[in-house]
């Protein structure tokens, strides 16, 4: 099968990469660009697990086509989390206890951000209604809305 | 318990210690292995859901550019029965052989039939879609009823129902029939001034963690079987691939990654053995196996569909004077349904003095059943407590009370045999009856809208078992703490902070790692709400030994005797005359003596039960039947919380995994056995919009053995949650649901039910 040439921009930096054209964007992050931080839960954009930010727009990266990409900008935890120290929504996950296996926190931490980035201070009532594409199967929700809340209240 | 009464460590919230790495999303789960040279596995799966396997034909699949290797059924050795305990119940081998790769039968509706290895996951996708396999399709069984009735065909010929002790005769899709007795019924009904007697039903529900499945594994030419794989227990998944694959468990290493939620679905094997089958065909090559989300839910977990008599009698002022239950829980495929624990579950929390319970465990073409957080125990209690509302509503008494009268304490007898040590449920019932939630009034809502207040109890055994580890003392202070119990929800810092108490040191100086099978002693697998508990006391055993060497360590250098040396807030003292700081004591280990090492390994008994009372307030729309979640509050007798945060978010968690149990959850069949719902937009678990917050209030009545007084909390929040809704729902609408999930349809279709004037 032949491959496309994508050329993008990933966490800031030009990102140029081989695909097959039915390959998802999930798929070119996680087995190309080898960023395992976006993790897959169900393929099919129902678990909010695999989560990145495509040119500051929160997008299932399963439900993208790699080649889609094309000249725009991808972020994912990887590039969220800053050259020193954390993210004030990474640390307020650890501070809050917003975790519990783990898995579905690169995604939530995505989809808090860019929630943050356009309503720095939500109510309770918009975090969960924002966050409703993403699955925590651990938490029952409850830590990592206060952890989002608490990081707006900090901000 | 220690009689030590002021904690340094224990009770705090740290940040947990392998934080910064799942926040980052550099923490490495299953499907985040790579090794070099690696192939990509598929799997093909049995589209009926119960057919007779003719032939297979792979010659098409092998003949592709860049397949490198096929397995079936057939390539794994035939084995005896064996039974072998998982942590969370036992399995027999012989059937998890055939449940990973059928043999003559397909059993259920995507069992896995044969298994491809190629250079690409797109190749062996292709190619497991180009093996041909005949079938000749069977009549499946897919309901209780259906299985057990006589003359049922039966799904195995060589399972006979094991009937109260004695083997049956011929094949039978009821591999169990058990009792518990305790009194005389007769006379306690006979007694009773009130008789309520009703029969519940509840669908398939899956665990739903997030992370599919995973494994890869590579099978060098020496014999030297290397596995990585997300599980509850590495130790669990060498023995079963040893077993399965007759490899001495001396040539398998497990190495444990990240898990992402197991809930007791992965205590067991799926891929692990048909992946090191297919790397030995493959040269050695590792292969990776992932499975997508329809794969998991077709071919892992569930947990079992029920139904559920219950018949309790009561006199006037509600004792409850005798109990009789019938329970039958759908295995699935093979034997091994978790009703055993629900026989257990169902009645415990209550000092009932007649008591009968049946218990069947039934064959059925679905998944096998695996565990799933207090297995058994969410279904079995939403008919108890259920049945229970309804003997207070007859009686004109409130729900706590009635618990009250009734509740089990230190001494009471559980039907199925065990005296309970120090129990808290009382105090669980008292913590409810006092909370604000259940002081405040309920605004009932007006129009379509009614809203209701329930409440349930329930129970969970707990595990203690087997749990080892080890500790070296580094120079610059740290300790470096060694464990082989997977961390599924921050136990690596509940377990560290045991140690950290128990020493003497800050907890941020332990280094806590899970390592694999070949790097510490053995362990249980993670489930039971075993690892706080039992890998906690373990390492609290070495913090004494460490402390024990390090004060003869420190005496050495003040030239005293270790009788004459204390150790407290980091500094070691003999008396006033002279001290010593901790860290002066770790860095001249060398010169004192050489390096610290302590291994412990203990099978821990004494666990402690768990009980938890549950209170919710609901919002039932009558004109659709959707019921929302208004509050929610959970009590529980956590023991003693080590970590209050993760204590609390495993209360709050259980508490959301029982509320989508209730509400949405059940797996959807056609009339062939095919799961119509098998994505996670129609298995429909809870999302954010779908919960309050979750109010988890800590008991703490701490458990006289164990050093901390560590009871486990993971899985009793699970056990209340159907029953408090149903009876919220009743309270909201009088209309009483005797089928999980409420769904909306099912809600609306007994409301209009009701609402029905009655025909004749």
């Amino acid at each position: 099968m032949s491959h496309l040439v994508v050329n993008s921009t990933v966490n800031g930096e030009p990102a140029e990469f081989l695909c097959e054209p039915h390959e998802t964007l999930l798929h070119a992050l996680r087995d190309t660009l080898l960023l395992t931080g976006t993790k897959e839960g169900c393929s099919n954009g129902n678990c909010g697990a695999c989560s990145v930010l495509l040119d500051g727009v929160l997008v299932n990266s399963c439900l993208v086509l790699a080649p889609e990409v094309e000249g725009r900008q991808v972020t994912t935890i990887e590039g969220l989390t800053p050259r020193e120290g954390l993210h004030p929504l990474q640390q307020q996950f650890l501070e809050n206890a917003a975790l519990q296996c783990g898995i579905c926190t690169p995604g939530f931490i995505v989809a808090s951000k860019a929630l943050l980035d356009r309503n720095p201070h939500p109510t309770e009532a918009e975090v969960r209604h924002f966050l409703a594409g993403n699955l925590c199967r651990c938490t029952g929700y409850d830590k990592i809305v206060r952890a989002v809340l608490a990081t707006a209240a900090a901000a | 318990m220690s009689d030590q009464t002021v904690f340094k460590v224990i009770g705090t919230r740290p940040v947990r210690h392998d934080g910064v790495d799942k926040v980052t999303g550099r923490a490495l789960y299953g499907a985040d292995v790579r090794m070099n040279g690696q192939l990509y596995g598929a799997m093909l799966r049995s589209p009926h859901a119960h057919a007779r396997i003719l032939s297979i034909d792979a010659s098409a699949a092998e003949a592709l550019p860049g397949v490198k290797s096929v397995v079936t059924g057939a390539d794994l050795p035939a084995i005896a029965d064996k039974f072998a305990a998982t942590g969370e119940g036992a399995i027999n081998l012989r059937h998890l052989s055939g449940n990973i790769l059928a043999g003559r039968t397909a059993l259920y509706w995507g069992h896995a039939i044969a298994a491809v290895a190629a250079t690409t996951q797109t190749i062996a996708d292709q190619a497991a879609a180009l093996i041909r396999v005949e079938y000749e399709v069977l009549p499946p069984i897919l309901d209780l009823a259906t299985a057990m009735a006589p003359g049922a065909a039966p799904l195995h010929p060589d399972v006979v129902t094991n009937e109260l002790g004695e083997k049956g005769k011929t094949p039978s899709n009821v591999a169990e029939h058990f009792r518990h007795e305790k009194g005389d019924i007769a006379a306690g009904f006979a007694a009773a001034d009130v008789i309520i007697e009703r029969e519940y039903k509840t669908g398939t529900v899956h665990q739903g963690y997030i992370e599919p499945h995973s494994a890869t594994a590579q099978w060098n030419a020496d014999g030297q079987l290397i596995i990585y794989c997300a599980t509850q227990g590495a130790f669990g998944v060498r023995s079963e691939v040893s077993e399965i694959l007759g490899v001495p468990i001396s040539h398998i290493k497990v190495i444990p990654t990240e898990i992402g939620g197991g809930f007791g679905g992965k205590v067991s094997v799926y891929l692990e053995p048909v992946a090191a089958l297919l790397s030995r065909k493959a040269g050695g090559r590792a292969v990776k196996m992932t499975m997508n989300r329809t794969e998991v839910l077709a071919a892992t977990g569930p947990t079992s569909a029920s139904i559920i008599k219950v018949k309790y009698g009561a006199t006037r002022d509600g004792r409850l004077t005798a109990a009789q239950v019938w329970m039958a829980y759908e295995a699935g495929a093979y034997p091994g349904s978790p009703v055993g624990a629900g026989s257990g579950v169902i009645l415990a929390p209550y000092d009932i003095p007649n008591v009968v319970i049946d218990g069947y465990d039934v064959l059925c073409n679905k998944p096998k059943a695996n565990a799933y957080r207090a297995p058994g125990g969410t279904n079995a209690a939403y008919a108890s407590e259920s049945a229970l509302d309804e003997v207070a509503r007859a009686l004109n008494i409130d729900p706590i009370e009635i618990r009250m009268k009734n509740a089990a304490k230190e001494g009471t007898r559980r039907a199925d045999g065990p005296i309970f040590p120090r129990i808290g449920f009382v105090e669980t019932l008292e913590a409810a009856q006092h909370h604000p939630h259940y002081t405040s009034p309920l605004e009932r809502g007006s129009g379509p809208r009614r809203r209701g207040r329930g409440v349930a109890s329930g129970f969970w055994f707990n595990f203690g078992g087997t749990s080892s580890a080890s500790a070296t003392v580094n120079p610059d202070g740290t300790v470096s703490l060694t464990e082989g119990s997977t961390d599924i929800g921050g136990s690596r810092t509940g377990i560290a902070m045991q140690f950290a108490e128990s020493l003497g040191i800050p907890v941020d100086q332990v280094k806590p790692q899970v390592v694999d099978t070949d790097s510490v002693g053995y362990n249980d697998a993670t489930g039971g709400s075993r690892t706080t508990f039992a890998t906690g006391w373990v390492v609290y055993e070495i913090g004494q030994k460490i402390r024990t060497e390090l004060i003869a360590r420190a005496a050495k250098m003040l030239e005293t005797e270790p009788g004459q040396v204390s150790f407290e807030n980091g500094v070691f003292s003999n008396g006033a005359m002279n001290n010593i700081p901790y860290a002066q004591v770790a860095a001249d280990l060398d010169k004192t003596g050489g390096p610290i090492v302590v291994s412990h390994s203990m099978r821990t008994k004494g666990e402690g039960t768990a009980f938890a009372t549950h209170i919710v307030d609901v919002e039932v729309d009558i004109e659709t039947g959707k019921v929302d979640i208004l509050r929610y509050t959970a009590t529980q007798d956590v023991g003693h919380a080590i970590h209050p945060s993760y204590v609390e978010g495993q209360i709050q968690g259980g508490a959301a995994q029982g509320i989508g149990w209730a509400l949405n959850e059940e797996y959807v069949y056609d009339k062939n056995g095919k799961l119509l719902n098998a994505g996670l937009l129609d298995y429909r678990m809870p999302t954010t919009l779908d919960l309050p917050m979750i109010e988890a209030v800590l008991v703490e009545v701490p458990n006289p053995k164990h050093p901390y007084g560590v009871r486990g909390v993971g899985e009793v929040p699970i056990v209340p949650p159907a029953g408090a809704i149903a009876n919220a729902i009743f309270d909201a609408t009088g209309v009483r649901m005797m089928e999980l999930p409420m769904s909306p349809a099912r809600n609306l279709a007994a409301l209009v039910a009701a609402a029905a004037p009655a025909s004749g």
